[in-house]
């Protein structure tokens, strides 16, 4: 097992930084440079300024130079300034908005997993019946609908209409005169609907692959013996099938990671939580190199990370994985 | 002068606030508040598609940077309400020597809002600052054009220019004071200033949390007298949509209304009771700009014709839902500068289609596009993605000249794609574009020949002698009545020539709450005078304790 993980994390480690690579040549590669929000169309901008901007922001370089600079930098944990005009440290910017983005996307996979799981057992127990056909219909119709679309609607009645919970942000604008409890209550309630409704577009997916895995499960031979040994219905599907069957899905949770960053952008946009997609967003918008770089490496990380956990608990799971490791 | 990206940006609450105040919506005036005395105490909740990038103005290239550090620092100078120079921290000014020399007389007593004193030494370290290659900033040009700064005494500052420079005393606003004791031997673009601003003006910094809001209290000791409202507070909802639920929830007391939401979404019972309209000209034009590089819009007569096929109140109607009013021009109407009598081009597809003739452009093959030595007219209109306005703009166009049998076809690029390929290099055929402007009527930049190089202003490459000639004249004349002549005369050939068909003037849409009295919009918009704003007694909603962090 520890020779596995070994041979697991070396290679990780040239794939990471294949990855910023990639990244640092696209990014400079996109037409536009960090100085155009100052000098373009701007009048009062001669070439002389432009020319001064540039070399202030170290871009009359070439690109090698400049991606190992960076590389050296990031090496010993520093990711650079920004090139936003606040010119704070990246690791500063990063580290308030990540907890925000990680809390909601846990909390929401947290989610999923609870319902999607039970969701695909049950559809795959009893296949084609209306339930599950019904089921069926009701993750597809959430994984169909536009969700900025729901966001609004949902915001439209629960919070317009019925004024249950807050619109937008984190806090509300008197919290600091809260007590301890109505703070939490106050955080609570203004993540209820981002949470919900990014759970409930990532429901399909997760109830899919488990509906199938539990059917390709439950055609085993020893879910016959099983059966053959007496065992009663619900222990057969909830004991035996379900574990096997959870194997794939722990795989795809693993992969899941990017997309939940990515889905971030828009929930945080709608909802205006202060996270890492939108303070992506906005890098990417206003070519902030350091930034845009920045937050890459870290979801880089955070993907790795979630594969390499899933190949973890895999192994963990699954004696084949760890003999074949040894073998 | 800048591009305007969406016509839906924050309100700006800087010296460069926008408007023409006689527009403003009267159907529901305010309820005259006699016994209503201006009162201390509220706080105002503005909404901002966008967090504040940094506090100090000169480093800052945003609306929402500009509008919050706007209420923290002054200016030597301002715009009263009806757009006149007046004194701001400078009591009074003298311009000598043949319009080199401007003598600033500072007022005394002011303090910044730690409580050291405000002396001549701040303005020169903020002009020493502003014109330091090191700084980044974008508004050095005008400060380039001084030979000599120097602080006299205490309370008397002068600036000598190497050529007179009419557009130099509006540049004395409040990019260039800065507080010399908090800056002095620091890298300004590294500083703490620019989270924690000090400033003299009628609001002192209290809060900023990151992309989530930014929260200011009255300074007491503000020089024009403590300011009514107790806070203003700024919050960042980056989504139109929800920011607008949020104005509907209570959450907001002021933001800019799209035309759709001002028009269609506002005036129900509930928007009537409680909130206020208003309605101004914005500081911007959108027009469109033909490359004068192509052979096919070298001749007048065909870009008189395209001016006369285009249906400009149609586009206001269909786009703006009549929230706008047409351009004859560079300038906004209801501005000294702004001349009302030129050439206009009203709506008449007929005398289009002759122009047309008469320039050799005619329906030959009768395939219904005309043409001229077997060509067809067909030509490309660029417009950058992320403007919805721009690009329905350009689908009413095409409509209408396909009428008269001109094909147009529309391209719509990502921003700095479209800047650095198209416009920069000069790639184009027509593009749709808009200029914001201000209230210095110089557009040097725009329309003189020596700016037609790469990525330079004038990118549609026109070049007229005469032009060339008003525009260096009218940099160089300070007597207002003379540098009027000098712009009106600009405006005639502009309307003459039609390098672009100016199309048409948008209008700026706030909604403020109704508690809150004393704005009186004027041509500068409804924001300039915030400091003067109140909620009287009764009608008060966050109590100070509130919102205490």
């Amino acid at each position: 097992m520890a020779s596995y993980l070994i041979r697991r994390i070396l290679t990780l480690i040239p794939l990471f930084f294949g990855i910023t690579l990639i990244s640092f040549v696209v990014v400079h590669l996109a037409p536009g440079s960090p100085i155009d929000v100052l000098a373009d169309l701007n009048p009062k901008m001669t070439a002389e300024a432009k020319q001064r901007l540039i070399s202030y922001y170290g871009l009359d370089k070439p690109l090698h130079e400049r991606y190992f600079q960076w590389l050296r930098r990031f090496v010993s944990l520093d990711f650079g300034v920004s090139f936003s005009p606040d010119r704070r440290p990246v690791i500063e910017k990063i580290r308030e908005t990540l907890p925000i983005t990680i809390i909601i996307n846990a909390l929401s996979l947290l989610l999923i997993l609870l319902v999607a799981i039970p969701i695909g057992a049950y559809s795959a127990s009893h296949p084609y019946s209306t339930f599950d056909k019904s089921l069926t219909l009701f993750v597809y119709v959430g994984f169909a609908i536009p969700t900025f679309w729901l966001a609004l609607l949902a915001l439209i009645l629960f919070s317009v209409q019925l004024e249950w919970l807050p619109i937008s942000g984190l806090k509300s604008l008197d919290y600091a005169r809260l007590s301890l409890p109505g703070r939490m209550w106050d955080v609570t309630s203004h993540l209820i609907l981002p949470v919900l409704l990014s759970a409930f577009g990532g429901l399909a997916g997760l109830s899919r692959y488990m509906r199938g895995s539990m059917l390709e499960v439950m055609r085993q031979e020893y879910i016959t013996a099983a059966r053959s040994k007496g065992l009663s219905e619900r222990e057969v599907v909830y004991k035996h099938a379900l574990r096997n069957a959870l194997l794939p899905v722990v795989t795809v949770l693993g992969l899941s990671v990017p997309g939940l960053i990515g889905g971030s952008v828009i929930f945080e946009q709608i909802f205006a939580i202060p996270g890492m997609g939108r303070l992506f967003y906005s890098g990417v918008m206003s070519r902030d190199y350091p930034l845009v770089m920045g937050v890459l490496a870290i979801g880089a990380f955070l993907t790795l990370l979630g594969n390499l956990l899933a190949d973890i608990s895999y192994a963990l799971v699954d004696p084949r994985i760890r003999r074949g490791g040894r073998g | 002068m800048r591009f305007f990206l969406a016509l839906s940006a924050a309100l700006t609450l800087s010296l460069s606030g926008c408007g023409d105040g006689r527009r403003a919506e009267t159907k529901r005036t305010q309820p005259q508040a006699a016994s209503q005395q201006p009162t201390h105490g509220d706080t105002v909740v503005e909404g901002s598609i966008g967090d504040a990038t940094t506090l100090i103005p000169m480093l800052a290239s945003d609306s929402a940077s500009h509008s919050i550090s706007g209420l923290i620092f002054n200016g030597l100078v301002k715009y009263d309400k009806d757009v006149r120079l007046t004194g701001d921290l400078a009591e009074s000014w003298e311009v000598g020597q043949g319009g080199l020399q401007i003598t600033f007389k500072l007022r005394r007593g002011v303090k910044w809002q730690d409580g050291s004193p405000f002396t001549a030494r701040d303005v020169l370290f903020g002009f020493q600052t502003i014109t330091d290659p090191k700084t980044p900033t974008a508004y050095a040009e005008d400060f380039r054009q001084v030979k000599k700064a120097e602080a006299i005494d205490d309370y008397t500052f002068r600036v000598t220019y190497e050529k007179p420079f009419a557009p130099a005393l509006t540049s004395w606003g409040n990019l260039v004071v800065l507080p010399k004791h908090l800056l002095e031997g620091k890298d300004i673009a590294k500083s703490e200033l620019g989270r924690n601003p000090v400033g003299t003006g009628p609001y002192r910094f209290r809060e900023w949390i990151s992309r989530d809001r930014v929260i200011l209290e009255a300074n007491p000791d503000y020089f024009e007298g403590r300011p009514y409202l107790d806070r203003y507070v700024i919050r960042v909802i980056p989504d139109l949509a929800t920011m607008f639920l949020e104005l509907k929830a209570g959450g907001l007391d002021l933001m800019g209304l799209t035309p759709i939401q001002y028009k269609r979404q506002t005036d129900d019972r509930f928007f009537q009771e409680s909130y206020r309209k208003y309605r101004y000209l914005a500081n911007a034009y959108t027009y469109l700009g033909y490359n004068l590089l192509e052979p096919k819009f070298r001749d007048k007569r065909v870009r008189q014709a395209l001016s006369y096929a285009i249906d400009k109140e149609e586009i206001i109607k269909v786009v703006l839902l009549g929230l706008g009013v047409p351009a004859t021009g560079p300038y906004k109407p209801g501005l000294w500068f702004y001349n009302p009598d030129v050439k206009k081009y009203p709506f008449d597809p007929a005398k289009a289609i002759a122009l047309l003739k008469e320039a050799g452009w005619e329906d030959r093959d009768g395939d219904g596009i005309l043409d001229k030595d077997g060509m067809p007219f067909e030509f490309t209109v660029v417009t950058n993605e992320g403007n919805p306005v721009r690009q329905r703009t350009a689908v009413v166009i095409q409509e209408r000249l396909k009428k008269i049998g001109i094909r147009m076809k529309i391209r719509v690029i990502e921003w700095s794609a479209f800047i650095n390929e198209f416009i920069d290099k000069k790639d184009f055929e027509a593009t749709i574009l808009g200029w914001t402007t201000g209230f210095e009527p110089d557009p040097y930049d725009i329309w003189h020949s020596s700016k037609t190089g790469k990525k330079e202003l004038n990118f549609i490459s026109f070049k007229n002698g005469e032009v060339d000639e008003l525009l260096e004249k009218g940099r160089r004349t300070f007597d207002q009545e003379k540098r009027k002549e000098i712009y009106f005369r600009l405006q005639e050939i502009l309307a003459e020539e039609q390098p672009y068909t100016f199309l048409y003037v948008p209008e700026a849409l706030p909604i403020v709450h109704s508690r809150v009295y004393g704005i009186e919009p004027s041509p500068l918009g409804i924001s300039y005078n915030f400091y003067r704003w109140y909620v009287p007694q009764g009608l008060q909603r966050y109590d100070r304790l509130a919102l205490a962090p």
